[in-house]
């Protein structure tokens, strides 16, 4: 596989031509988090209702972008809803692994085989660490995201 | 033989003299077409500088040795040459910078901050690179003065019906002579008149037309003009600003340190005369030393047949990339390629600029995604992105074949 076809699988375009959890929420209840690229103009916006519990109840996506800031975006949207924000957070770790980023103050730590195969759909965006420059579309969606969890606990 | 025969055998030849353009990327020969970011350069200048290095350093007006004369006899052999170039009546009216934002930071510190209050007004077009807006609005946010802005209008151009109320009252107008994105060469022969005969000062960001056409800013009547080094064939690290002599010497220095001073005390300093005045601290020798062979080289093929060229292969890539892609791609700017640059920029239907650079750049073809430093601008346009593909003298048509081949493989990969 050619290292275009393998940043471009074919599971990225389907999640960037048929994106999961488009739209908006109201604020409030939602909170609401922007993201921008300021290299290629990509926009994310995240609305997210949290409940008592801790758990996602709801999570929609907006703004525009790449195929790999929008594919990563659907999938994001996908692996983290409905779940509690300790997994969103676990999944929001090994998919910065695998981008190879760090937690701030950590040591990098690629993540294993087994942590892979939980990432799912995620895991076919590996193909990015090849292209540095997009490394920062396929993160975008979940920084904003890290922003719109913590101005809900806020 | 036509002109047109002419031009096109004196530029087939001009690529060989560009290292770079030898070298393959993804195993494919590189296709450059990134110019209007920044330019490549030839071994001409990049000889010029190692034989600086090598044989001609030392800093620049201070020493009393032979090397430190030479060195400094380059240098401002180097200012004579540039102002030359640009017909500047007087010599130190040209100031060597960082690059073309700081020849504007300049402008907006030096000369606005002087001359601009509350009740004071500037005049700025959408269509400016943010070089060109950000020092005025860190200007207006400390003075307190108003920005006015001229709109975009139609087919890529300035929309001029409101420009008397603009100018009415405003103390300056300060424009691109030729947009980064669309490729539109503004009329200045027009807003320059207007704006004097309004009473306002003319600061002109000639970033994208100095390469390309020539240039003379005595004619063009302008207050101000600022350009960089390194879209002309030179090196990185060096711009100019030239500006009326009078100007000049009312204004007080931007940056303060060694070079800009004839005295310093405890008490306080006294700034030295035009240019060394505004070039504070070791200046940008050997890169002033590239930018002379630059503008030798840019002399010996002519800057009118340069121009002519870059209309030509303008011309020849509109009419390619529709016969290619027809409805599928859409070129934003003006249509007539007389009245632009070699700038364009593209939205290939369903694919975003950021993938269709990807795809283009595992074809070998360096073209830009984004915003192009220009966010009103393609705020005005309703677009996020565009990929921009921009020509110099050393393209020719098989770089455009080359890109519209790519830009199709770009789009069926992405075809729904
Ligand atoms: C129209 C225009 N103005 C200003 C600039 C800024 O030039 P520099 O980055 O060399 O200062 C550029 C280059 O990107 C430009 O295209």
């Amino acid at each position: 596989m050619s290292d275009i076809e393998d940043l471009y699988r074919e599971i990225i375009l389907d999640h960037y031509r048929s994106p999961r959890n488009a739209g908006e929420l109201e604020t409030p209840p939602a909170t609401k988090a922007e993201g921008f690229n300021p290299l290629c103009g990509d926009e994310i916006v995240v609305y997210l209702i949290l409940d008592d519990a801790g758990i996602i109840t709801d999570l929609k996506v907006g703004g525009q972008g790449c195929s790999i800031s929008q594919s990563s975006a659907s999938m994001m949207s996908a692996a983290v809803k409905g779940k509690t924000v300790e997994h969103a957070r676990e999944v929001m770790k090994t998919f910065k692994g695998l981008m190879s980023i760090a937690e701030t103050g950590a040591e990098l730590t690629e993540p294993t085989p087994d942590e892979i195969r939980k990432l799912g759909d995620l895991a076919a965006l590996r193909g990015v660490v090849k292209f540095p420059t997009r490394i920062k579309c396929a993160t975008l969606s979940w920084n904003t995201l890290d922003e719109a969890l913590n101005e809900a606990q806020a | 033989m036509t002109a047109t025969a002419t031009t096109a055998t004196t530029f087939a030849a001009l690529k060989k003299d560009f290292p770079i353009l030898q070298t393959q990327r993804h195993g494919k020969p590189l296709t450059f077409l990134d110019s209007a970011a920044s330019s490549q350069r030839p071994t001409q200048v990049l000889d010029a500088m190692n034989l600086a290095y090598t044989t001609a350093y030392a800093n620049v007006h201070r020493g009393v040795y032979g090397l430190a004369e030479a060195a400094t006899n380059a240098y401002e052999t180097a200012r004579l040459k540039t102002a030359r170039f640009i017909g500047a009546p007087d010599s130190s009216e040209v100031i060597f910078t960082k690059n073309a934002t700081e020849a504007l930071n300049l402008v907006a510190y030096s000369w606005g901050r002087t001359n601009l209050g509350p009740g004071d007004a500037i005049v700025l077009t959408t269509m400016e690179h943010h070089a060109n807006i950000v020092p005025w609005q860190m200007a207006a946010a400390e003075k307190g003065f108003e920005i006015r802005w001229i709109h975009l209008g139609q087919d890529g151009q300035l929309d001029l019906s409101t420009l008397d109320r603009l100018l009415d009252g405003a103390k300056m107008l300060s424009i691109t002579s030729m947009s980064n994105v669309l490729g539109t060469i503004n009329p200045l022969e027009h807003l320059i008149p207007a704006a004097h005969a309004a009473g306002a000062l003319v600061c002109v960001d000639a970033c994208q037309s100095v390469p390309h056409m020539p240039t003379n800013v005595a004619d063009m009547g302008a207050d101000f003009v600022a350009f960089s080094g390194h879209k002309m064939l030179g090196p990185s690290g060096i711009g100019v600003l030239w500006g009326r002599m009078e100007l000049l010497e009312a204004m007080p220095p931007f940056l303060g340190g060694g070079g800009m001073i004839s005295n310093v005390t405890i008490e306080g300093f006294m700034p030295d005369a035009v240019p060394s005045k505004f070039e504070a601290g070791t200046p940008p020798i050997v890169e002033a030393v590239g930018l002379a062979a630059a503008i030798d080289y840019l002399e010996a093929i002519g800057m009118e047949n340069i121009r002519q060229h870059e209309i030509e292969l303008t011309a020849y890539a509109l009419r390619k990339l529709r016969e290619e892609l027809g409805d599928n791609v859409t070129i934003h700017g003006p249509s007539e390629p007389a009245q632009r640059g070699g700038v364009l920029s593209i939205e290939l239907k369903d694919v975003h600029a950021h993938d269709v650079s990807q795809i283009l750049d595992s074809h070998g073809v360096a073209v830009r995604p984004g915003h192009h430093c220009a966010k009103p601008l393609m705020k005005e346009m309703g677009v996020n992105a565009t990929a921009r593909a921009s020509f110099y003298l050393y393209n020719d048509t098989n770089d455009v074949d080359t890109l519209a081949a790519a830009l199709s493989d770009a789009h069926s990969f992405f075809a729904i």
